[in-house]
């Protein structure tokens, strides 16, 4: 990938076997004129080398065992987890929102949807809390959005403690107005309690430009 | 020695899996009345420090890798 001097931004682009939304996350990052590089997963990083992480979608290591868990558990996981403790921000979408949730970086779980289809349609969501690090003030408490979802494990379940202590800390990123997956209080992402570490199953890559469809995507990333 | 560790969605979840089977199951006539899907996992561990050693090294494994607690439950069964 073609590097210019004057971007100064470096993305992480965490990549797995079966990572297939790769490209289209580098290619967002490079529209806003940032410096996208990949992260292999059997490789670790100095994590001052980035600004912020992103972990994107797909099946990696072919949703095995559960989806993201063995991701979550592989070695470049170790350097996200120490970018997570020095405060830096990452998003996980879709697959890579799976395996934060299976990585402990953000709370609860996704599981298989519950009209055990694979759901691939366009979906409008309520911001409920704002990130501190992806949208920001852009993507605003209230406003309503739309992007595309394409997920066969997109039902968020977390047990009744956990779920009434996501809701209570604000961290409920964004909700489905019509819930397509069975996802408990239409939860269709969350936040880290400091909020910059955010997941969340639609794809804000998928919805950039006109010709896409949509372009609610666009300010997910500064 | 080797264990096998049994692995089954909680309760509390919606079982998709097992729903569809049960589902197929009673499309076929059969008295099912329920049916609920989950996974088998056999592993091997070195034979070294015991047996207690190596269960309490097995459970460690379900516990960190092969079950997700928020959604499953486990158990262990020596082969």
């Amino acid at each position: 990938m073609t590097v210019s001097s004057n971007k100064t931004t470096r993305v992480g682009i965490v990549r797995f076997p079966g990572t297939n939304c790769d490209r289209d996350v580098a290619q967002f990052v490079e529209a806003k004129l940032s410096q996208p590089v990949y992260l292999w997963h059997l490789d670790q990083f100095d994590t001052k080398d980035f600004d912020s992480l992103i972990v994107p979608g797909g099946f990696s290591y072919g949703d095995y065992l559960r989806s993201g868990a063995l991701s979550a558990r592989s070695p470049v996981m170790k350097s996200v987890r120490e970018f997570a403790q020095r405060g830096g921000p990452i998003l996980g979408i879709c697959n890579g929102f799976q395996i934060l949730t299976e990585a402990g970086l953000l709370p609860g779980a996704l599981v298989q949807n519950r009209s055990l289809n694979f759901i691939d349609e366009w979906s409008v969501l309520k911001i409920e809390n704002q990130s501190s690090s992806w949208g920001g003030e852009k993507i605003k408490k209230g406003s309503q959005i739309r992007l595309p979802i394409a997920h066969g494990d997109g039902r968020f379940y977390a047990p009744a403690d956990l779920l009434k202590k996501i809701e209570d800390q604000g961290q409920v990123w964004m909700r489905y107005t019509e819930n397509p997956n069975g996802s408990l209080s239409d939860i269709a992402g969350v936040l880290s309690s400091d909020k910059k570490i955010a997941g969340l199953m639609p794809h804000p890559e998928r919805a950039l430009f006109e010709w896409m469809g949509g372009t609610d995507g666009w300010e997910f990333i500064a | 020695m080797k264990f096998g560790v049994k692995v089954m969605p909680r309760e509390v979840i919606l079982d998709t899996q097992g729903r569809a089977v049960e589902q197929t199951l009673k499309t076929l006539n059969t008295p099912v009345t329920s049916c609920r899907v989950g996974k088998f996992i056999e592993i091997e561990v070195a034979d070294q420090g015991g047996e207690s050693a190596q269960l309490a090294m097995v459970h460690e494994i379900a516990k960190s890798v092969l079950h997700n607690p928020l959604i499953e439950n486990y158990e262990i069964i020596k082969l």
